[in-house]
């Protein structure tokens, strides 16, 4: 407990300001999973991307946090919201909850977690340590991520832009109405 | 971070976020005196002079009013919604820039305070991050009523917001490509010229981008989620009190952050014609300090004017135009729109490469002549007869 | 046939491309509204500045009197009977030796009530009264209530006072016969 105290004292306020947003980011990412009404679900899906948006700007990558608030809690979380709502999930999802599927997720999820908790034991000692002295405080702002992506970066760039581009297509191709097609 | 800038920061967060609050309360009074104006009355004259007062009576009514939540409706989402909704709104005249800076000497050190709640290199991401939050007030409100109308104006909101973001991001791109930054401050800058205000070289995109804030703020003609017609008030129909007092009032605060939105992507910001000789003039006569302050003050003034003009072409246009359908909505948004700014960061990229920065004309001439030309070859009136069924 | 001259042709042919475009629609509209909003307006402030409603209106009822300052009204009951809202009550009595100065005939309303709720101010009872005792003044309205109980209007508020005797001035219907005023007698 004195050593937790101590460990405390030594935070900066930029530690303080971590400790909060992980703590409401486990508490928010828990929520997803407990929550019984999949529009709480959702909700606190939204507060865990805002959470993670933080922690990007704690880490001084503004644009990332921007785009992620955008795109995640802006667009696809809307989408998602927009879904859960058409459909009225309220009662008819418990009961497709048998034990076998219970069973089946425990350890499906159980094992998933041994795996990710052995990885991050095995390959921790090789992750970079950061330190204050090469730290080059301007990583993260968009002049230099522009530079990366149209620089080094500019193949796997437009590639994937390109495979936006057919998704969009092949979505729009799918939605379209045929000629002799009924009209709504 | 000095004492001195931290209190001035403070008191221009504090300022701004006062006015914003005013401007938003006036609004509620402005929209009804335009409104009469427009339709040839008087509008409210009672409540003090000239009806000064009639925001005060009208948000101590709506104080005084049951404040009433349905049986069946998720409580805590329910007050959750119009929390968001103001949340959001009062959220992103952050990184809006006012004016130039206020000069002041402390303790023997000069100090220069930019009139701007806070300068970050992604202020036009960061209003884009923010207005994207906006439709989860409607949505969450709309969804905790638990009202079939409520539902589907909250529906209509979300998919109406999520259309009109991408044109609304399509048209700013240009402006982007221009200007080389995401900072609303360099955009402002970047327009100190009169002839080099970015509605003069990014006509289109301006006609795009201002279409879509209406449909953004919900504003007619694009106020389909709470078309009164058809849903009895959409999202907002189960609210009562001072929760649906917020949500009103939020759509009035982004009404004034659109506007000084607009005025400070398109039409210079704190700029205006003369404006360095006058600041010369000012800073030659009274000092750098006393004159430079007076100088922001003007600036102050002229954006105030500039939003102010937007907030009045707001209610004109809504008192104007009827609301569009649903599928004209979509059209308009998905099909127009979207293509044309497409189009237009096309042609204006390509311009840029030869150093030219008025390319955006060119789509509107065409667009000009095509529709002249049509108009020219079309027949004078020609009655079809309406088919039967 | 036309009824007015402001009908048009609607005409349904394809939109040309520039309507398609809506803007030169909409900046007309613009126009028209902001042409609107530098109009004088007709607004009359109404509590403060009363406009006139013309000799005709039908406004607050008045038991008249004669020209000798005798009360009109002689129960028949006929207003009662004409009244389609059934707001008119009354009960009559018979004139005593030494009321001749206060009443014009031999029966006379003892109780004339008028319930303003029900009132719609059609004015048959005017139309119906057969000795001119009850009009509808076209100067003066009936105030606003907030109290029931201030609803029902007795003698007290409907018969006219003598020091301001109701005349309607009314140059087109000068000539009928039963217009109110102080000098003509009515059998």
């Amino acid at each position: 407990m004195t050593e937790f105290l101590a460990f405390f004292k030594t935070l900066t306020p930029t530690g303080y300001l971590f400790l909060l947003l992980t703590a409401l980011t486990v508490i928010s990412a828990m929520g997803v999973v407990t929550a019984r009404n999949p529009i709480y679900s959702v909700l606190a899906l939204i507060a865990t991307f805002f959470c993670l948006s933080g922690h990007y700007i704690l880490l001084n990558a503004q644009f990332l946090a921007a785009v992620n608030i955008i795109v995640y809690a802006g667009a696809i979380m809307v989408l998602f919201l927009f879904t859960i709502m058409f459909l009225n999930l309220r009662r008819e999802d418990e009961e497709a909850k048998t034990n076998l599927t219970k069973i089946a997720s425990v350890i499906v999820g159980g094992t998933l977690m041994v795996m990710l908790i052995m990885i991050f034991r095995a390959k921790s000692s090789q992750l970079p340590v950061g330190s204050t002295v090469g730290f080059e405080p301007n990583t993260g702002m968009v002049e230099n991520l522009g530079h990366l992506l149209y620089g080094s970066y500019i193949l796997p760039f437009e590639l994937a832009s390109v495979l936006f581009l057919i998704a969009m297509v092949g979505s729009v191709m799918l939605g379209k109405r045929e000629a002799g097609d009924r009209h709504f | 971070m000095a004492l001195p800038i931290l209190l001035t920061k403070g008191l221009i967060i504090l300022v701004i976020f006062g006015i914003s609050l005013l401007i938003a309360t006036y609004s509620t009074y402005a929209e009804r005196k335009v409104a009469a104006f427009l339709q040839d009355r008087i509008g409210p004259n009672r409540a003090g002079p000239w009806g000064l007062l009639q925001p005060i009576a009208d948000a101590g009514k709506l104080f005084f009013k049951e404040d009433f939540i349905p049986s069946q409706a998720s409580k805590w989402l329910f007050i959750l919604g119009p929390s968001l909704a103001m949340f959001t709104a009062l959220m992103s005249s952050a990184v809006i820039p006012f004016g130039d800076s206020i000069r002041f000497a402390w303790d023997n050190v000069n100090y220069d305070v930019k009139v701007q709640g806070i300068e970050i290199n992604i202020g036009v991401l960061y209003i884009f991050g923010v207005v994207s939050l906006g439709v989860y007030g409607v949505m969450v409100g709309g969804w905790a009523s638990n009202n079939k109308f409520s539902l589907l104006g909250a529906i209509r909101a979300a998919s109406q917001n999520i259309s009109y973001e991408i044109a609304l991001g399509l048209s700013i791109i240009t402006i982007l490509m221009m200007t080389g930054s995401l900072s609303v401050r360099h955009i402002v800058d970047q327009q100190a010229t009169f002839f080099e205000w970015n509605v003069f070289t990014q006509p289109l995109g301006f006609i795009v981008f201002l279409t879509c804030s209406f449909a953004e703020c919900n504003r007619t003609p694009f106020d389909l989620p709470e078309c009164e017609t058809e849903l009895i008030g959409g999202y907002h129909t189960e609210y009562s009190s001072m929760k649906l007092g917020l949500y009103l009032f939020s759509e009035y605060i982004n009404m004034f952050v659109s506007s000084a939105f607009i005025s400070a992507l398109y039409f210079g910001g704190f700029h205006y014609p003369f404006m360095n000789e006058v600041n010369g003039a000012l800073e030659n006569s009274m000092g750098a300090v006393t004159g430079h302050n007076l100088a922001t003050a003007i600036g102050f003034i002229v954006f105030f004017g500039k939003i102010l003009f937007f907030i009045f072409f707001f209610m004109w246009v809504r008192w104007t135009l009827p609301r569009f359908r649903y599928d004209q909505l979509m059209n308009l948004g998905w099909k127009i729109f979207i293509p044309l700014s497409i189009l237009n960061v096309v042609v204006t990229g390509a311009g840029l490469l030869y150093d030219f920065k008025y390319s955006s004309w060119l789509i509107v001439v065409v667009m000009v002549v095509m529709a002249v030309m049509s108009q020219a070859k079309a027949p004078k009136q020609q009655v079809v007869p309406q088919r039967t069924v | 046939m036309q009824l007015t001259n402001r009908a048009k042709q609607v005409s349904n042919k394809e939109m040309t491309l520039a309507e398609k475009m809506y803007l030169p629609a909409v900046v007309g509209g613009l126009a028209i509204t902001i042409k609107h909003f530098f109009r004088k307006k007709p607004t009359i402030q109404y509590p403060e500045v009363k406009k006139y409603l013309g000799p005709i209106y039908r406004g607050h009822h008045v038991l008249k009197r004669d020209e000798q300052g005798r009360e009109r009204c002689t129960a028949c009951g006929l207003c009662a009977v004409a009244c389609p809202a059934e707001a008119i009550s009354m009960v009559a009595a018979e004139r005593k030796k030494g009321e001749e100065a206060l009443y014009r005939e031999e029966k006379y309303a003892a109780v004339y009530e008028i319930n303003m709720l029900r009132c719609i101010f059609c004015g048959l009872c005017e139309e119906a009264c057969p000795k001119q005792a009850v009009y509808l003044r076209h100067d003066r309205m009936v105030p606003v209530f907030l109290e029931r109980d201030e609803v029902i209007y007795g003698k007290d508020r409907l018969v006219e006072s003598l020091d301001d005797r109701y005349i309607r001035k009314n140059s087109e219907v000068a000539t009928t016969p039963t217009e109110p005023s102080l000098t003509r007698s009515t059998t």
